[in-house]
């Protein structure tokens, strides 16, 4: 490169510092329109974004940086003079640092920074229409995925959160010291409401928790929604009766507009039910919406993040899950679904780790191993439980309480229902082995090695568990994640 | 029927070496254990007697498991439970509780359904024992 290129590319890397220059009509670099600034820090009160983007070939990396800020903020495509009657230097987002994906060529880490008069309070919609609004279509980009989130204090005591919470949702339902248990009522399609409670009643009463509906069960010709509420909420009562425990099932209220949903948890709240339940695909102010009816009437929120694989699986493309979750802890949900790690589903385990802290943590660390770029004081925020359901079975118990601790609602639909003894059959097999493994693990046992022993000694006086690892005790699904965290223990030299 | 609420209940009853190693675990983590006990265990009740306060200042296994057998020599036939509470911010709530001692026999609940307009029933979960008896003469 001669002189006189260097200079050029020194210039449109650089912010027009001439007012005249600056807002001459025509088009400029974004960098040169003051959307590159390298020596930023971002204040307290700021919102951080951190994108990883894949430019185009030939455009530079700080570039494609400015150009996202620009677009998630106040850009457009040529130089407006209106920006002159505002405070837009304060307006503008500002990208102000990039760094290389490790081992990831044409990828970059991409951080910017957003004043927090850009959002209205208590809107995660709002967020989302300028963090991942145009800027994902934009051209000069291969590809851009929202890696993580940071946001201050001040922004998140806008929101209310989970309505229950992981601390009242085990006071309500009297249950300490060990993950809950529940699981999906299978087949997901095709029962009737009488056949369903059926299931539902099995598994409560043979030591489950939860039962659950499955994320596409709303209100078909096969089975109305108020016939299942009706069902399940009489199973859910003779199980409770028949154990002396509070049982519950999630009743998914999801429905096509927001006045049946309202209707269908009003109808579960007049039958009893300690919890709804509503998917991911309804939208972000959905789900707030039930959120703050769930405030209202005491009732716990489970969200299936049903559709999240669209946009949260490929590395290089699209919103990774930590930033979701960290939008429905604000946005208030009490459960997610957050991944198993060991099951059928994706998900590298420390990956998943780091959703579950999100979820769970009163502050959260930088935790690169874990894919969490940022710290995160959640503002006494309540916290969330995590789900885990997708393939997981009894055999998997000692990993699960190993990898996520005590507030997870483990979730096992097949590896119940599938049990060759019938329903009430594998629900004891899993309690069983549940109670087992935290009670080996609070003596002092080392469970991720000695957990297989501890199963089988734990089976000796109990059938069910013992017919459930002579089924499922060697199925693990060995298959390589797609989304794993990428970084290297020595941080690398910005661009 | 036997009664499942607590941590361990699907285990067969524990012996006073495992409840020592509970304890033991509960108390490293900083936990204060209490000792309560009821003969009315129905689901809500959240609220049995409590047999002193939680024993804050009591950090050795053995000083609780002898309190624990006071309290069932005292109430033979009543259910007891221990509750470590964890005073963390943000927690501030009970973390572990598990039952210690239950009646020889357990006859369960009844429950009530009260017919309404539209297919839907009121529920209510009543304790045979309860309804036989009033407290203190429940389980005898």
């Amino acid at each position: 490169m001669n002189a006189l290129a260097k200079d050029v590319v020194k210039e449109s890397a650089t912010e027009i510092k001439s007012s005249a220059k600056r807002y001459k009509a025509g088009v400029l670099k974004y960098a040169q329109m003051g959307y590159w600034q390298p020596d930023y820090v971002p204040k307290p009160t700021d919102i951080v974004a951190l994108f990883r983007i894949t430019p185009q070939e030939g455009v530079d990396a700080k570039e494609a940086a400015a150009a996202v800020a620009g677009e998630s903020s106040t850009a457009t495509w040529t130089v407006v003079w209106t920006d002159r009657l505002t405070a837009c230097d304060m307006y503008r987002a500002k990208a102000y640092r990039v760094d290389p994906v490790p081992n990831s060529p044409g990828q970059y880490f991409a951080y910017i920074a957003y004043d927090l008069s850009l959002f209205e309070e208590g809107s995660i919609t709002n967020v989302t229409a300028s963090i991942i609004g145009n800027v994902f279509s934009f051209k000069p980009l291969k590809a851009a995925r929202l890696e993580d989130m940071q946001f201050p204090v001040a922004y998140v005591k806008t929101f209310r959160g989970p309505p229950t919470g992981i601390i009242v949702e085990r006071e309500r339902l009297d249950k300490f010291g060990r993950p809950l248990l529940g699981a999906t009522t299978k087949p997901k399609l095709g029962l009737s409401g009488r056949n369903y409670g059926r299931v539902v009643y099995e598994g409560l009463k043979g030591g489950l928790d939860f039962m659950k509906d499955d994320e596409n069960i709303n209100s078909q010709p096969f089975m109305h929604w108020r016939d299942r509420y009706l069902y399940v909420m009489d199973a859910v009562n003779k199980a409770s009766a028949a154990t002396g425990e509070v049982k519950g099932s999630y009743l998914n209220v999801t429905a096509g507009d927001m006045e049946e949903m309202y209707r269908r948890a009003a109808f579960a709240k007049e039958l009893g039910s300690v919890i709804v339940m509503v998917d991911l695909v309804v939208g972000y102010t959905g789900i707030q919406s039930l959120s703050n009816w769930c405030r209202a009437n005491d009732m716990i929120l489970h969200l299936h993040r049903a559709g999240h694989g669209t946009y949260t699986r490929q590395k290089n493309h699209g919103v990774s899950f930590r930033v979701i979750a960290k939008w429905m802890r604000m946005i208030g949900v009490d459960h997610i679904h957050a991944g198993t790690a060991v099951g059928k589903l994706e998900g590298d385990p420390p990956t998943v780790q780091g959703y579950y802290n999100v979820c769970r943590d009163t502050h959260t660390k930088v935790d690169l191993l874990r894919g969490n770029f940022f710290e995160q004081d959640w503002g006494a925020l309540r916290k969330v439980m995590p789900v885990a359901s997708g393939g997981i079975h009894a055999g998997q118990m000692h990993q699960l309480l190993d990898l996520f601790g005590d507030d997870v609602v483990l979730q096992f639909g097949g590896g119940t229902i599938g049990h060759p003894q019938g329903i009430q059959a594998g629900a004891t097999a899993n309690r069983v082995a549940l109670e087992a493994m935290v009670l080996a693990r609070n003596e002092g046992r080392d469970i991720a090695n000695e957990g297989l022993d501890i199963l089988k000694g734990a089976a000796k006086s109990c059938t069910p568990l013992q017919a459930a690892l002579d089924t499922w005790g060697e199925i693990t699904f060995n298959y390589t994640s797609t989304d794993t965290s990428d970084f290297v223990p020595t941080p690398t030299a910005s661009v | 029927m036997r009664i499942t609420q607590g941590t361990f209940s699907f285990l067969p009853d524990l012996t006073d070496k495992q409840i020592s190693a509970q304890l033991k675990y509960a108390l490293d983590k900083g936990w204060a254990i209490g000792i309560e006990y009821t003969d009315d265990p129905h689901p809500r009740n959240t609220f049995w007697e409590m047999f002193g306060n939680p024993m804050f200042d009591i950090r050795d296994p053995a000083g609780i498991l002898k309190e624990i057998n006071d309290c069932r020599a005292t109430f033979a036939n009543h259910y007891i439970r221990v509750t470590a509470f964890d005073s963390t911010h943000q927690t501030e709530s009970v973390v572990l509780s598990f039952i210690v001692n239950r009646p020889k026999e357990e006859p369960g609940f009844r429950l009530v359904r009260t017919e309404e307009p539209g297919r839907t029933i009121r529920y209510s979960i009543e304790s045979y024992a309860v309804q036989a008896k009033p407290e203190g003469q429940r389980y005898s």
